[in-house]
């Protein structure tokens, strides 16, 4: 019993020093802020809009890449094709690509110029760059990425022996994916929206070069916290501590709820 | 960005040493010829406002070619975001703001060694993309329904001075972004993204060949004004007061005039 109980130091130490490292910069935060002033700047009214934006886009964009992104996956997990390593690659590009670089990837695509968005502009009248579509977009791009990595492992980490016991018994490609496959893999497609939800909801760079900053339609949280910092640091800290505080929140609930039971 | 500033530092570190150990040998070799002016050595890290990225490169390399045991490493960024990471401790020899008004967070926090000099102003003109295909003359133009704007967010020296401009000619305009330096405001024209912008004169000669600048009388109201100053914390203070003169030099004038800033 106690030699199952004992911990190595050789796993306690390293861990011990990355918690440290992942947590001091948030003390950090706490230690600076300003609490004495703190009730006024939160009352005022630009903080609550941007925290409204961020949570509208942040979720919407996490929908927009379920949608998408949980097909994705499973294409990539079940079905092969000629290129799929590369597909799978591809895929992760949004990862390892600077975000602002994202952003004006995204223009060159999407913008008044862009390869679609010249077209969309034309045909339908509709442009994107500085609008809160936009930014949704901007987000969806950065974090489709994660979710679509998270689910292909639960795919993966499924017994496909439950898919082909449905598919012996009668059962379509599709009966089989929503009555079999995505109940069996749902944690994992919960834990996949949750990373993307909290990575759309911290996004920056692709934000501000495609969709721009204008209060109230383009400029969320973290926008809101570069342009603090241009003249006010304590301003600055207070709204990342309230983004702080509201996104762990949300994702202690969400665990608790989804992520653990399920 | 803290990262690449910290691992700057300890290149300049390494640098630097190198820079001194250069000339505590080489003191015999150098009295020989010492009938030159008395030259500076080591490292002058300068942090500049994102608007003299050209001219300031092109004034580093001068002042290394007449100081060769010297050298001058830049960070070009926003003003305002500047003056926070000297005030947070960046490891810098040399501020120049492109307003008083963001100097001042630096000598409030008392971190400026004397007083700042302004060695340059900059004017504010409407950018619009090549031929100005819309016909913008001036910036009640800018008002017109369906005319995208960029500006800079009034955080950033261009945004302050975009506001006084407007506020002086009485235009009420609703920009489509507050773009958090004048760089990205003048992209968002050279990308096609927007009409108009409201950046200084000099990033529109910097950028001459996707841009146009269109001047407009009101901006005579909005002239900004750029001090430059040596730091308290400077690690080589020698270094910083030399290229603070050399700025102010009529090499420097030259090139500071020839990208379209005014004379103080």
């Amino acid at each position: 019993m106690r030699e199952r109980a004992r911990v190595p130091l050789a796993l306690l130490v390293p861990a011990g020093l990355g918690l440290a490292f992942l947590v001091l910069p948030l003390a950090g935060l706490l230690v600076r802020a300003p609490w004495g002033t703190l009730p006024q700047r939160l009352a005022e009214p630009g903080v609550l809009t941007a925290l409204r934006l961020s949570l509208q886009t942040s979720t919407i964009a996490t929908l927009f890449c379920v949608v998408l992104g949980v097909p994705l996956a499973w294409l990539l997990a079940r079905v092969p094709f000629p290129g799929r390593r590369l597909v799978r690659a591809l895929v992760t590009v949004p990862l390892v690509l600077p975000p602002v670089v994202g952003g004006v990837a995204l223009l060159l695509v999407f913008g008044r110029r862009g390869l679609l968005g010249s077209w969309l502009d034309s045909t339908f009248g509709v442009t994107l760059p500085f609008t809160t579509t936009g930014v949704v977009l901007a987000e969806a791009f950065v974090a489709m990425p994660f979710l679509v990595i998270a689910v292909e492992g639960a795919l993966r980490g499924a017994d496909a022996r439950y898919e082909e016991a449905a598919a012996t018994l009668g059962a379509g490609r599709w009966t089989t994916f929503t009555h079999v496959t995505l109940p069996l893999v749902a944690p994992g497609v919960a834990a996949g929206a949750v990373l993307c939800w909290a990575r759309a909801l911290g996004e920056f760079g692709a934000t501000i070069t495609f969709a721009g900053n204008f209060p109230g339609r383009t400029q969320t949280m973290p926008l809101a916290v570069y342009l603090a910092l241009e003249t006010d640091l304590e301003a600055a800290i207070v709204l990342s501590l309230i983004l702080l505080v509201v996104s762990v929140t949300i994702l202690a609930a969400l665990r608790d709820k989804w992520i653990t039971s399920a | 960005m803290k990262i690449r500033a910290a691992a700057l530092a300890a290149l300049l570190l390494l640098t630097g040493c190198g820079g001194d150990d250069a000339t505590d040998t080489g003191t015999g070799a150098g009295t020989a010829t010492s009938a030159a002016v008395a030259s500076v050595s080591g490292t002058v890290t300068v942090f500049a406002a994102a608007s003299l990225t050209e001219s300031f490169t092109q004034i580093g390399k001068d002042f290394e070619a007449a100081n060769p045991e010297a050298t001058v490493k830049f960070n070009f960024a926003g003003s305002s975001q500047l003056a926070t990471q000297i005030n947070e401790g960046a490891p810098a020899d040399v501020f120049a703001a492109a307003s008083a008004a963001t100097m001042k967070t630096v000598t409030d926090a008392d971190g400026a060694d004397g007083t700042p000099v302004t060695f340059v102003k900059n004017q504010l003109v409407i950018a619009v993309p090549n031929g100005n295909p819309n016909g913008v003359k001036g910036l009640a133009d800018l008002t017109k329904p369906g005319a995208k704007v960029a500006l800079c967010a009034e955080q950033v020296p261009c945004g302050a001075a975009a506001k006084k401009a407007l506020d002086t000619a009485g235009v009420k305009l609703t920009p489509v972004t507050l773009e958090q330096d004048v760089k990205a405001a003048l992209s968002k024209v050279k990308l096609g993204e927007v009409d108009a912008a409201l950046v200084y004169r000099t990033d529109v000669n910097a950028a001459s060949s996707d841009v146009d600048g269109v001047e407009f009388p009101e901006s005579a109201g909005a002239i900004n004004d750029y001090p430059i100053a040596v730091l308290k914390e400077s690690p080589n203070k020698a270094g910083a007061q030399a290229f603070v003169t050399f700025v102010q030099s009529e090499k420097a004038k030259a090139v500071l005039t020839a990208a379209g800033f005014q004379a103080p």
